[in-house]
């Protein structure tokens, strides 16, 4: 079984989630004694491709197409928009790139083939990135063998549908996040939107993350629910990550939020918690991490809640910031307003530190027995705040039990659930 | 006969460094020493330093007759002490010549008279024993920060025993009055009341490089004329500006230095001004009568008001949550503690935090060492936590002590 896969980032060099789910998956699909050609736009080198074969989309030479190509380009053209969009990063993030990322996206024409720079991330060009990728993906496709194609999000859609059409193998489309996810439902970017619903159309199966895109996946982009197969991620490692608790420099119990400031992440909500817990009991201190386009709002409500004295923002947490954050941590809030799957619960918990998600998310699917309020519920969310901090017993029962449910979520097994879909396909 | 009171600002602050989240319980140091003294040693170079030599050169020549008056904030004189001792030195020169007069403020330039009486006292007494040491005087003429004052302000300082005290005399303060005369506080009637010619002040602060400015280019015998086309009977123009006007708002190239040299020679040729201090201004000129400021009045901004450094949710949260360990930090003895305390109380910090950009917003970038009043906020608050823990530490330290001591 060869399968011709198109990412869009890969550890060490992500942004988000997306990146770290492709590794674990490569990784569980090499155990299940699958190949896998490995497409990204860019390569840094520093990736552990020792599962797969990696290929670098940037720079690859790109011989003219032939006439068949150009219809099919043609064809998908009129999506093409030169918009100006970010679909993960927080404006300010996007700041940062979005010079250097102008400068970065050329495109050098050779007399026999045209070679397309990629960038990799999330900036200004994006669009035009996602469709260069597919024009690259059509080289690859010639010059390579596989059995199924499998792309990631929309970012490698385009990439996908061409390569389907030109190789008449079966798709699979991943899904780890929606436009619906990602705006809240609130401003849709109707380009993705389009992007993700004919890639998702071109699919022959979708695996979702959780059960929750799938009914996304079904109820707004109209999918047969038969096509749609609900593939929960994993974790690399379960493992028990308890690092040697640290000296407490806080007195009061510290309730955690790791995570981009934006609206999908639910941060607003996380402050009003606080600020409710705070109005009873002065012995709490909450801190969030994280950048986002929602930072200065939640920075002026807790401003305006007076409880800044106890709500600490800690910016973007780099490399082992996250652990030392989790290891003084007594409960990690996800407040998230729609979140695919997340990651960073089981993360909180590998550092036994227990867990309040929000019924809006994917991961709550899996961990049955941790506690769950929706993520509008403010007041729910400060009483399962203050219970979890405040009653050991609740906080070890909260972990001792997630931990187990983690347990049985293996990337071995998770991929060798994407391989029966690809040799189902494969048999038809 | 007519006077002009110059009175000059010299401040800087001590910025804080990036203070991350996880130094909290780890990093004592604040202030962020490599820009501080950068930045002190540019503002030296480019005013400090030339500007003194300019008013002592002025001195010299016109033999006691040219006066000017100052007040240094506790934060600016250390930060001399730390990094440029030559700059005090200058002021020093300018002290002995008996022609300069220092106000008295408050060390940390602080809004402390807005929380408390008690920290606002113990500062003022703090400056005033700086400006003994170096200067040799004992100020007698109150400054507040930024110019802040209101009756109540002008109640606390008559009772510390002051002659005199500044403040702005903008059209929005003053409505009809004009700010060309010697006041008195309307709650307070032996306390004088020196009021800022804003528009007088503000040409020279503000406009003397605008070239869309009607007033363009400013020269020492138009200024003096528009001096000379005041009411005869106005007795006190009073010149107050941020010190750094010379050489650093105005670069040396807009000519600021050569209307400075330029200016009293047209003045004592030319008109029937004479310079003046504020205590000289206080002791000598009867006043026109008493003006009265309910509500605080200061010189920044459009506003004149306190909404430069409060009023928003970040900086009233982050004023409130500092005032609100003055109690322990009082109880605490630590030299460190306290020194902190002194300079996290700085309005800088505050200023950082304004979000009213639009308007205002040149001013506010001036040496801002913020993106945004968020990051501001943000950093401080880091800070704040970090104070709070020491000043917790510390208080717990000193009752063990006092326990200690009663066995």
């Amino acid at each position: 079984m060869k399968v011709l896969m198109f990412g869009w980032e890969f550890p060490p060099n992500i942004s988000g989630g997306l990146g770290t789910a492709c590794y674990g998956l490569t990784k569980g699909l090499a155990e299940n004694d699958v190949d896998i050609i490995f497409v990204m736009p860019k390569a840094y080198g520093d990736e552990d491709a020792s599962n797969f074969r990696l290929v670098s989309a940037d720079g690859m030479p790109v011989h003219t197409h032939t006439a068949t190509y150009r219809t099919l380009f043609e064809k998908m053209m009129y999506w093409e928009v030169n918009s100006f969009i970010i679909p993960y990063l927080s404006p300010e993030e996007f700041l940062l790139y979005s010079e250097e990322q102008l400068a970065n996206t050329s495109k050098t024409v050779n007399t026999a083939s045209t070679r397309y720079h990629f960038t990799g991330k999330y900036g200004k060009d994006l669009l035009t990135e996602v469709w260069n990728y597919a024009r690259v993906a059509a080289e690859i496709v010639a010059n390579n063998t596989f059995d199924v194609i499998h792309v990631h999000d929309w970012l490698s859609f385009p990439a996908g549908i061409i390569a389907k059409e030109i190789s008449g193998k079966p798709l699979v489309a991943h899904l780890h996040a929606t436009e619906f996810d990602r705006s809240g439902g609130n401003k849709v970017n109707e380009q993705i939107y389009e992007i993700e619903r004919e890639g998702l159309h071109h699919a022959d199966k979708i695996i979702a993350v959780s059960e929750l895109t799938r009914q996304i996946v079904i109820n707004n982009y109209g999918m047969a629910p038969e096509k749609v197969f609900t593939i929960y991620n994993a974790v690399d490692d379960t493992s028990v990550n308890e690092a040697v608790k640290p000296e407490r420099i806080f007195k009061e119990k510290i309730i955690s939020y790791v995570g981009r400031i934006t609206y999908q992440k639910g941060p607003d909500y996380f402050v009003e918690a606080a600020g409710k817990v705070l109005k009873e009991d002065k012995n709490f201190r909450f801190i969030m991490a994280g950048s986002g386009d929602m930072l200065h709002q939640v920075v002026r409500r807790a401003a305006q809640l007076r409880i800044s004295s106890h709500f600490h923002f800690a910016g973007f947490l780099k490399g082992g910031e996250v652990g030392k954050l989790f290891a003084m941590s007594d409960a990690y809030v996800m407040p998230s307003v729609s979140e695919p799957f997340g990651i960073s619960p089981l993360e909180a918990l590998r550092a036994g530190v227990p867990v309040i998600i929000s019924k809006q998310s994917g991961v709550r699917e899996i961990l049955t027995r941790a506690i769950s309020v929706d993520f509008f519920d403010v007041d729910a969310m400060a009483d399962a705040i203050h219970a979890v901090a405040t009653y050991k017993s609740l906080a070890n029962m909260v972990v001792r039990d997630s931990r187990i449910e983690m347990q049985n979520l293996k990337w071995i097994s998770q991929a060798a659930k994407v391989k029966e879909l690809y040799q189902d396909l494969v048999k038809n | 006969m007519k006077n002009i009171c110059f009175y000059f600002q010299v401040h800087q602050p001590f910025r804080l460094k990036r203070y991350h989240f996880f130094n909290i319980g780890k990093d004592s140091n604040y202030f962020d020493d490599d820009s501080n003294s950068e930045i002190l040693r540019k503002v030296a170079h480019n005013c400090y330093l030339p500007a003194n030599r300019v008013l002592l050169d002025l001195i010299h020549k016109h033999g006691g007759k040219f006066k000017v008056s100052f007040s240094i904030s506790g934060a600016a004189i250390e930060q001399f002490e730390l990094y440029m001792p030559e700059v005090l030195e200058s002021f020093k020169e300018l002290a002995r010549t008996g022609c300069v007069e220092f106000l008295a403020e408050t060390y940390g330039h602080s809004l402390a008279i807005l929380k408390s009486e008690e920290e606002f006292k113990a500062q003022v007494a703090a400056h005033t024993q700086k400006v003994q040491q170096h200067f040799g005087q004992t100020p007698t003429v109150f400054r507040n920060t930024e110019l802040i004052y209101s009756d109540h302000i002008g109640n606390v300082v008559a009772g510390m025993g002051y002659k005199a005290m500044l403040a702005e005399g903008a059209d929005n303060v003053l409505d009809w009055k004009s700010p060309n005369y010697l006041y008195t506080s309307a709650t307070s009637p032996d306390l004088k009341l020196l009021l800022k010619n804003f528009r007088l002040s503000d040409d020279i602060a503000f406009r003397f490089s605008n070239h869309e400015w009607s007033g363009f280019p400013l020269t020492a015998d138009k200024f003096v004329g528009w001096l000379n086309d005041l009411p005869a009977d106005e007795q006190l123009v009073n010149l107050f500006m941020d010190y750094e006007t010379f050489g650093e708002h105005q670069w040396v190239t807009t000519g600021i230095f050569d209307f400075l040299k330029a200016l009293p020679d047209m003045v004592f040729y030319h008109s029937a001004f004479e310079f003046i201090t504020p205590a000289e201004a206080a002791k000598t000129l009867t006043s026109a009568g008493a003006v009265s400021m309910p509500n605080p009045v200061s010189w920044a901004d459009e506003e004149r008001d306190l909404s430069a450094w409060l009023g928003n949710d970040l900086q009233d949260d982050a004023f409130g949550t500092l005032y609100s360990l003055e109690a322990k930090v009082k109880a605490c003895d630590d030299e460190k503690i306290k020194r902190d305390w002194l300079f996290l109380q700085t309005s800088d910090h505050f200023y950082y935090m304004c979000t009213k950009f639009f308007a205002d917003g040149d001013v506010h970038k001036y040496f801002n060492p913020y993106y945004t009043p968020y990051d501001a906020f943000m950093n401080y608050m880091n800070v704040i936590a970090d104070f709070t823990l020491r000043v917790e530490q510390q208080c717990d330290k000193s009752k063990l002590k006092d326990q200690a001591l009663a066995f």
